[in-house]
Parts: C-alpha cells; sequence; structure tokens
C-alpha cells in the first residue's frame, strides 16, 4: 500500500493510493483527500503493486473545477470508462473507487477469464458463487470467511486460462442492503468500511477482509464446484445441467467474446469437469447448511 | 519532478525502444497510461518485444500483444463477411485503415488495434452494398433523423451500421473526404489503383494509403487518435517508400497535408527533421496527455475541434449544425 501526493503543474492529481489485489495493481487518483483516505484504511493491510507498477489507472475528478467544492460530485475515469457514467457524490467516494476498480477489471482485463462471481476455498479447492445481482453472492460469502472458508472474491472470480486454476482478488466485500446488518451482527466495527446510505444500489458497506484472505492472497486454488444461489425461494438444492452451465456462465463473462478462443477453451473445460448445483434458501443459515452439504457431498 | 509527461514519452519509446531500459515504476505507469489512452498499447508492446522490461511490464505488455492478436481475427473475420455479402451484388471488398493494414501484413499493422471495419466502394454502388449489408443482418445505429439525413447529404459514408449479432460496426465509404470539404480527392483513381491483399480482398495502393492517412487526420478530423494515425504513416514511409507520393498527392490535391503528415510522423517517430512554427503546434496538439492519460491542453484541442469543423463544412452549413447540434446537446470535443 502506498499514498501520496504528486504534483505537475496546474493540472495534478491531487491525491494517489496505489494498491494490489491478488495479482492486479491499481493507482486510484482523486481531486478529492476523503476517497483516498477511505482506501488506505480499507486496504491498510494490502500491498503495493509490484515493482510500484499498476496494471490499471482509476481517476476521481470532479466534472467542473468548481464542484470540487460546490455540491461536490465524483467522475469516475482511468484507462477505461464507460461514456455517460453518472457521477456519486462526495460521501460515496469509496464507491465510485470500487466501481472504477470494476470497470477496469470488466473492460480490461484480458488475463483472465472474469466470471462475476464470489469465490470461497477451502484445503485448497475453491467453490464458485455466481448468479444475477441480488441473488445474495456478497452476504454469502462473507458468512462464509466467518465460517472458516477463505474468502477469495467477492466480485470477480479470475479464471486463468493457461492452468484453469481460479486466483485471488480479495476486494472489500460489497454488503447490499439487507446484507449489511447480518454481517455487521458478526464482526467488530473495525471490519467495517463507512455506511453509504442512499446510493445508486441501496445501502452499502464495505466488509474489510480477514488477515488469512490478504494473507494467501497469491495462493491460487483448483476450482471444485459451481453454485447458483438465489435468495427468497423455498430451500431446494438442484444439480444445474453443463448445457444451463455454460449460458449462465457467459453470462456472468465480461470478457469471455474479447477472449475469444481462450475463453471458449476455459470456460469449456469448467464446464464439462465442475459439478455445478442450483441452491434457492429462504435465509442465510440455510443457505450455508446447503454449501457445507454441497461441499461435502463432492 | 523534472519535465512534465506528455505523448512525447510514448513517441521516443516508440522510435527508440531502446530508451525504456531508462523508465522508473512511475515512468512506466505513465507510458502505459498514454498508450492506452491514444489506443496504442498493443502497438507499443509489439514495438517492446523481446526487450528486457520489468516483470509487471511484461505482463501487461504480453495481455495488449494477445489482446490485439484476438481483435485481428476478428476483424478480419469481419472482412471476410463482408467480402461475401458484396460478392453476391459484384463488388470488391476494398479494405480501408487498420483492417488492410492487417489483412495486408503491413508493419503498421503489427499490435494495431483495429475498431470498425472500414471499407470503400464506387459511389454508385452505394445503394446496392447498403441493402445487401441490411439485408445479411446490420442495422442502423443513428436513430435521430437529422444525423441519418446529415450522413446522406453532406459526408463520404454511409451512416454507421452495426451487425446484430456480432456488435461490430462498419462504415461504407464512397470517397475518403466528405464532399463539403474544400478538397475533392479523386475516388475513381482510388478504386482504380486498389491492390488484391488477399483472395477477394482488395487495399488502396500504398500510396494512396498514405494520402488517405493524411486527408483523415489533417484534412477532416480534431487530430484525435492522431498519434495512432501518424505511426501509420510513419510504417507505411519505411514499408513502401515515398517514391512517387508527392505526385499521388498533388492528384488528390492534397499535397500540404500529406508533406505535413510526413513531416509530423518524422519529428514523433522518425529521424530528426525540420519542423516549422505550425508544425510545432500540431505537435503540441497530438502529445497532449499526461502521466495518467489525460487529455490535456484543453484550449489547443478546442481550436483543433473548431478546426474541423471549418474544414468539413462551408460556413453556412457549419452554423447550420452547430446550431442544431447545440440544441441537442451533443457538440464539443470530446474529453478523455
Amino acid at each position: 500500500m502506498r499514498a501520496g501526493v504528486l504534483r505537475t503543474g496546474a493540472l495534478s492529481v491531487r491525491h494517489v493510493f496505489s494498491v494490489r489485489v491478488g495479482p492486479v495493481g491499481f493507482r486510484i487518483g482523486s481531486d478529492w483527500r476523503a476517497p483516498i483516505a477511505a482506501l488506505e484504511r480499507v486496504y491498510a493491510a494490502y500491498p503495493a503493486p509490484h515493482g510500484g507498477i499498476a496494471d490499471f489507472s482509476v481517476r476521481l475528478f470532479a466534472a467542473r473545477p468548481w464542484r470540487r467544492f460546490v455540491r461536490p460530485a465524483v467522475m469516475i475515469g482511468g484507462d477505461y470508462v464507460l461514456p455517460e457514467a453518472a457521477p456519486l457524490p462526495l460521501a460515496q467516494g469509496l464507491l465510485a473507487a470500487e466501481m472504477g476498480m470494476n470497470l477496469q477489471m470488466a473492460l480490461g482485463q484480458r488475463h483472465y477469464l472474469l466470471l462475476h462471481a464470489a469465490v470461497v476455498e477451502r484445503e485448497g479447492q475453491a467453490m464458485i458463487l455466481t448468479g444475477a445481482s441480488g441473488a445474495g453472492k456478497s452476504t454469502l460469502a462473507a458468512l462464509l470467511s466467518l465460517r472458516g472458508w477463505r474468502l477469495m472474491a467477492d466480485e470477480f472470480a479470475l479464471i486463468d486460462p493457461r492452468t484453469g486454476l481460479v486466483h485471488a482478488f480479495p476486494r472489500a466485500v460489497s454488503l447490499k442492503n439487507a446484507g449489511v446488518a447480518t454481517i455487521a451482527a458478526e464482526v467488530p466495527e473495525r471490519r467495517l468500511g463507512p455506511l453509504l446510505a442512499h446510493t445508486p444500489k441501496g445501502t452499502i458497506r464495505h466488509l474489510i477482509p480477514d488477515t488469512t484472505a490478504v494473507a494467501k492472497m497469491d495462493c491460487p486454488a483448483r476450482p471444485a464446484a459451481i453454485l447458483f444461489p438465489s435468495f427468497g425461494y423455498a430451500r431446494a438444492t438442484r444439480a444445474v445441467l453443463p448445457s444451463e452451465v455454460f449460458v449462465r456462465l457467459t453470462q456472468a463473462s465480461t470478457n469471455y467474446v474479447a477472449l475469444g478462443e481462450r475463453g471458449f477453451d476455459t470456460l469449456t473445460r469448467m464446464v464439462t469437469t465442475l459439478p455445478a448445483f442450483a441452491i434457492d434458501y429462504p435465509d442465510t443459515n440455510t443457505a450455508i447448511d446447503q454449501v457445507e452439504a454441497a461441499w461435502a457431498a463432492l | 519532478m523534472g519535465r512534465a509527461v506528455d505523448g512525447w514519452l510514448l513517441a521516443s519509446v516508440m522510435r527508440t525502444p531502446a530508451r525504456a531500459a531508462d523508465l522508473e515504476a512511475a515512468g512506466w505507469t505513465g507510458l502505459i497510461a498514454i498508450a492506452r489512452a491514444e489506443q496504442m498499447i498493443g502497438t507499443l508492446a509489439a514495438r517492446l518485444q523481446g526487450l528486457a522490461v520489468p516483470a509487471q511490464v511484461a505482463r501487461i505488455l504480453d495481455d495488449a500483444r494477445t489482446s490485439a492478436a484476438q481483435g485481428q481475427i476478428a476483424a478480419t473475420w469481419e472482412a471476410e463477411v463482408a467480402r461475401r455479402v458484396l460478392s453476391h451484388v459484384g463488388e470488391r471488398l476494398i479494405l480501408l485503415k487498420g483492417t488492410a493494414f492487417a489483412v495486408a501484413g503491413l508493419r503498421a499493422g503489427l499490435g494495431r488495434s483495429i475498431g470498425d471495419l472500414d471499407i470503400l466502394v464506387p459511389k454508385d454502388a452505394l445503394a446496392r452494398v447498403e441493402a445487401a449489408l441490411l439485408d445479411a443482418g446490420w442495422e442502423w445505429v443513428k436513430p435521430d433523423p437529422y444525423d441519418d439525413a446529415y450522413y446522406r447529404t453532406w459526408m463520404h459514408e454511409l451512416p454507421p451500421l452495426i451487425h446484430r449479432d456480432r456488435d461490430r460496426m462498419i462504415d461504407v465509404h464512397h470517397t475518403i473526404l466528405p464532399p463539403t470539404a474544400r478538397i475533392t480527392p479523386d475516388p475513381v483513381a482510388l478504386l482504380g489503383d486498389a491492390v488484391e491483399i488477399a483472395p477477394g480482398m482488395f487495399a488502396l495502393s500504398p500510396l494512396d494509403m498514405l494520402v488517405h492517412a493524411a486527408a483523415h487526420l489533417l484534412a477532416d478530423g480534431d487530430l484525435a487518435g492522431g498519434m495512432r494515425n501518424l505511426w501509420d504513416v510513419h510504417c507505411l514511409i519505411e514499408e513502401c517508400g515515398t517514391d512517387g507520393l508527392e505526385e499521388r498527392a498533388r492528384h488528390h490535391g492534397l499535397e500540404r497535408e500529406v508533406a505535413r503528415a510526413v513531416r509530423l510522423a518524422t519529428a514523433l517517430y522518425g529521424k530528426e527533421g525540420s519542423v516549422g512554427v505550425v508544425d510545432r503546434i500540431y505537435l503540441f496538439r497530438l502529445t497532449a496527455r499526461d502521466e495518467w492519460g489525460r487529455a490535456t491542453r484543453p484550449v489547443t484541442r478546442m481550436a483543433f475541434y473548431i478546426r474541423s469543423h471549418w474544414l468539413r463544412m462551408p460556413p453556412g452549413l457549419l452554423a447550420r449544425h452547430l446550431w442544431t447540434k447545440w440544441r441537442g446537446g451533443g457538440a464539443g470535443p470530446s474529453s478523455g
């Protein structure tokens, strides 16, 4: 982890923070101090990018110079950007930084096949939890990390096309809405980021990954199973056919098309070798129980 | 901190890859950000292949090379699909810009990112080609009737079409500058001298490729993407030479633009050449990036943006166009 002030004349990027999460280095520059201070706290235990060279740059900047001070609104920029992304209020600067990092990965990452998924690991074996937003991936991954599993990822599973291994990308876990209270009841205050209310995704609070997640983030794992959790249904577990898994994973990937043949080969190998289960659950305790049962049956 | 970082960092490493050995971590980070912003990361990666670089940089460049190679596979396939469609209406596929460089195996194509498929067809074949493309799954992307009408009346290409399955854009040109521009290149000569670069696929002659690159950069646009364009020019000169270039440029009415493009490409990527005061202003605009890849020098950028419209349209049409665009809230230089 490294923070500092970089000046290059009139158009300076005022505040800079560099961090490595798993194999990926980020450089985050900001017109304001507050988002950088939040990142410094959340990522205090993380190292700097390898050799001080970041894979991706993210910028948080004011749309107009005066918007640094008057109703400050944070625009998200970087190596890769989406046109017409809406700005966020300064109080949600940490969320803006996280979204900026996600964007670089989603649009720029070509080393790994990316799956929008949470990943937990036990005994060198990884379980991939994927599904639509609101399916409960983050809450489930956070809870599993409090029940003896290693948290490998909350947002993106990084699959190496060369080896088929999943690499850890343990960013702060983005807890949303009901998930915030569920996790807050189980962890000390120092493990949580600031409460971000009224964001475009509702209430958000970040869980700071535990020391094991950070200490072991350079250890990849062998994928062992794919789970598709769905929150809000009666308890049910069913096996998912490879054809359906394939379609769901292409939808869950941000760079499947861009990787071309490598993406197809990687996904085909996963789909034909890994068991997959859909898990419907009415509450998180039931879900944990179902995950453990699925794990025991592997 | 010494001299502020700008696009010259990228230019100097492209010119002399060995200079990369002097870079420290901050220099590499800036170089990579600028190369990405100028859509030259793949070109840079191709240029630095085989050189000893820090491990983290090697990884980033390796990914960029793989990504560029995949992009060229997709672009080549897109050209092949277009070739089949055009063959049904008896037209040759004449590729322009990036896809032409890649298919022809030219140095300018090494690691180059390729966005849209740009092709050239005779003006009297436009309607046939358009109908054939629509029939084969391409669709309009400009929902605004003003934009659509504008393209059809005043532009040198059809409104862009996008393929509904592959999500890829095609630009169908009938010449290389808008009919409203003061300069009128000779499209018959462009078509007549096209050369076959792969079975059933054609490109402009090397001299016309140079003329087109210069026209696109200096007689049409606001210099956005100019560093990449001039790298194309530099590579074409190195590989194909400039014999007959002046005469060909004069034939198309583009001798000033071509001469300037050659001088600017040489200044950025070639051996020491002489540049005048006006060239320096162009170079100031072309290298307007900072170590975050941000667009800098907004006043100069705006000046070139206004110039691009001035070149493209007579004053009356320009006023009408800007008025319509301003009311629609669309006009203004791209920020980055």
